[in-house]
């Protein structure tokens, strides 16, 4: 771990707040890779930018957090994912956007480029090319009687699009391999050269569901970046913004996981909570899901008294209603029948890739940035990161259980204690470079800006936690029934439109 | 679950009342002529999502719940075009999406109308300029109305569709 150390000791001078970052040698690059492969070192993010590629890396054991930049060479940089896998996805976006090749990489077709875009290579060379669209070759299964079922992009319910194609011995699925790239929508070229309000804007668009999560990533590295400190006040309201916003998910989820397990009384009872969720969130903060909430130097509003007293309602309403649910739950037996031993995760992948949110908790790791990278509110709050270690979709649905009780308690924590004062400081235009890591609803959120000096974002990347997700949920279905992608699939809820850019 | 299923019974519904007629006969009133074909007393919808950052499909999502029981109106979700009335369309139309939506299109039976939810729906909305869009649904399908909100409430939803339904009936 010796060239960990270095990257930590030489980074410190760098550029980045307030995690270091630092140039590294191709072979510094290569060894950093290695550490990723034996598990010494959890891969945070990886993007590409002008001639070079960053890779954010985590020693979890430390919580400490670095960033290695390796300039490229005649356009190439030494494949991360040769070594460990996690990184393929990545790195073949890094090749679409921006051209650069990972050289040795074990996969080199296309990601997000679905050849429909009009250019090819959009953040580098920028080089038109006919929009014809590509053949795709799917990974193969051979075998006698197996037979694929192409699924999306366009789907049954109302979801987003990604295409899954699985390959089948009768009912039993063998293999699913997702292709997504769908919804790329070119975030980060619309955030090159946008002011920070703008691009704070796009940020909590990535992924709508995680609005307030990304919103906040986006700020944290804009503020870090430029040296801002923002009043205690705006740190509790962010706080009680994400923990409303994880509460409305969550029961969301639990819910709609039950429906696809065909117990549609879920569903309307976690519907009817959810819904009391977002219209307090409108009158508590102008926006059923809290969107443009969260602004550099604070939040956009203060939050009234009766602002105050109608989330506290609402706490008691969710407590008052929520243990009847789960106790219909736990004691119906054909819903445990459909949920408990399916879509196992195996924890040896999730601690591999790095696996955060409800999908790395409920198969034994342990990781929450809000405790492991602690940043206010949170640093001051008592709460449990919930842990479970079977890794069925029964364990993601209980880990969901769990921090439904855990948000209404640090809620109600934070409303307690809200600080006086104002709610937001002005972050003055100017240079600087800002990381920052926050926890979403389904996992961390990572936001990497960097600034020009006159205050525009140069590039910023929000790395959404699914990246670390989507693989795994390939892993999780192989075994199962194809019946059963719709639950294995909605335990994990991974974000099509945080992947796809 | 017997307690839950007997407070159903017992308990008033959260169901709420349909939004406001002022604002549905404004919306109705917009639609083209065409669109005021009969339709009948119900509509079938698909929606398709064509790059929105999924927002939209939370509220729309939404509508299914129960205070606003989309159901009650004769409105429903169904999972393919071929048996939609409806397109409900969302998001910028990324590039990768729009031969989708446009087979989509193709495959939904005539009469059928197309509405764009959203501001990026409509044109392109923060998405808007980019390599990656084609600005809204507009470039690749024609649309006939039009529901603005980054996301559109529940309620702007139901409005909108309501005003399908009227125009149909009209």
């Amino acid at each position: 771990m010796q060239a960990f150390a270095q990257l930590l000791e030489s980074g410190r001078a760098g550029p980045c707040r307030p995690f270091p970052r630092a140039q590294v040698s191709a072979e510094q690059w290569t060894t950093l890779a290695e550490h990723l492969a034996a598990g010494d070192l959890v891969l945070m993010g990886l993007w590409g930018d002008a001639g070079a590629v960053h890779m954010a890396l985590l020693d979890e054991a430390s919580g400490r957090l670095a960033v290695a930049t390796c300039a490229s060479v005649g356009g190439a940089f030494p494949s991360v994912a040769r070594h460990h896998p996690p990184a393929a996805r990545l790195e073949r976006t890094v090749r679409d956007l921006y051209g650069l090749v990972p050289e040795g990489a074990p996969d080199d077709r296309p990601w997000l480029d679905h050849g429909r875009w009009g250019v090819r290579h959009p953040l580098g060379a920028n080089l038109p090319a006919e929009p014809e669209g590509d053949a795709y070759p799917f990974l193969a299964a051979e075998g006698e009687g197996l037979h694929q079922i192409p699924v999306g992009p366009v789907h049954a319910g109302i979801i987003e699009p990604g295409h899954f194609r699985f390959s089948c011995y009768g009912e039993t699925v063998v293999r699913l391999e997702a292709r997504l790239g769908y919804v790329h929508k070119g975030i980060e070229g619309l955030m090159a050269g946008a002011d920070v309000a703008q691009a704070a804007r796009l940020a909590g668009r990535q992924s709508g569901d995680s609005t307030v999560a990304y919103a906040l990533a986006f700020c944290r590295a804009v503020e870090a970046a430029r040296g801002v400190s923002v009043p205690a006040r705006a740190h509790a309201l962010r706080g009680v913004m994400a923990e409303l916003e994880r509460l409305a998910n969550h029961l969301g989820d639990i819910g709609a996981i039950c429906n696809d397990a065909a117990f549609a009384l879920m569903l309307a009872h976690c519907g009817v909570l959810r819904e009391k969720v977002l219209r307090v969130c409108a009158r508590a903060f102008g926006h059923r899901l809290m969107m443009d909430g969260v602004i550099p130097g604070g939040v956009a509003g203060d939050l009234a008294r009766e602002g105050v007293s109608s989330i506290r309602v609402l706490v008691s309403e969710v407590r008052a209603a929520f243990p009847a649910l789960v106790e219909l739950y736990d004691n119906t037996a054909s819903l445990q029948d459909r949920t408990v031993g399916t879509g196992f995760t195996r924890p040896d992948y999730v601690r591999q890739f790095g696996a955060g949110g409800f999908v790395g908790r409920a198969s034994g790791r342990p990781f929450d940035a809000r405790r492991v990278l602690a940043y206010p509110p949170y640093d001051r709050l008592p709460f449990e990161v919930v842990v479970r270690t079977e890794g069925d979709v029964n364990a993601r649905v209980w880990v969901r259980i769990r921090e439904v009780e855990e948000s209404l308690g640090l809620i109600v924590r934070l409303l307690d204690t809200l600080p006086a004062g104002p709610v937001a400081t002005e972050v003055p235009p100017g240079p600087g470079e800002g990381l920052a890591v926050v926890e979403g609803f389904r996992g961390d959120v990572l936001a990497f800006v960097a600034l020009e000096a006159d205050g525009r974002v140069r590039r910023a990347h929000l790395r959404d936690p699914s990246w670390f997700q989507w693989p795994l949920l390939e892993t999780a279905i192989e075994g199962n029934i194809v019946a059963d992608f719709p639950l294995c699939n909605k335990s994990f809820n991974c974000s099509y439109s945080g992947v796809d850019l | 679950m017997r307690k839950l299923l007997l407070q159903g019974l017992l308990k008033a519904p959260l169901t709420e009342p349909a939004p406001e007629d002022v604002a549905v006969d404004k919306l109705a009133a917009e639609l083209n002529a065409a669109a005021r074909a009969r339709l009948g007393r119900s509509l079938s919808i698909r929606e398709v999502d064509a790059g929105s950052c999924n927002g939209c499909e939370l509220e729309i999502h939404a509508l299914g719940n129960a205070f606003y029981d989309l159901e009650r109106f004769g409105l429903h979700v169904v999972a393919s075009p071929r048996h939609a009335d409806v397109l409900l369309v969302t998001g910028p139309v990324a590039k990768t999406m729009a031969e989708a939506l446009k087979r989509t299109y193709d495959a939904t039976p005539a009469p059928k109308w197309v509405v764009a939810a959203g501001d990026c729906a409509i044109n392109g909305g923060v998405f808007a300029g980019g390599y990656a869009c084609a600005g809204g649904v507009e470039a690749i399908v024609p649309v006939d109305l039009r529901i603005p909100g980054c996301p559109p409430t529940p309620v702007a939803l139901l409005t909108g569709l309501l005003a399908l339904l009227r125009a149909g009936r009209g």
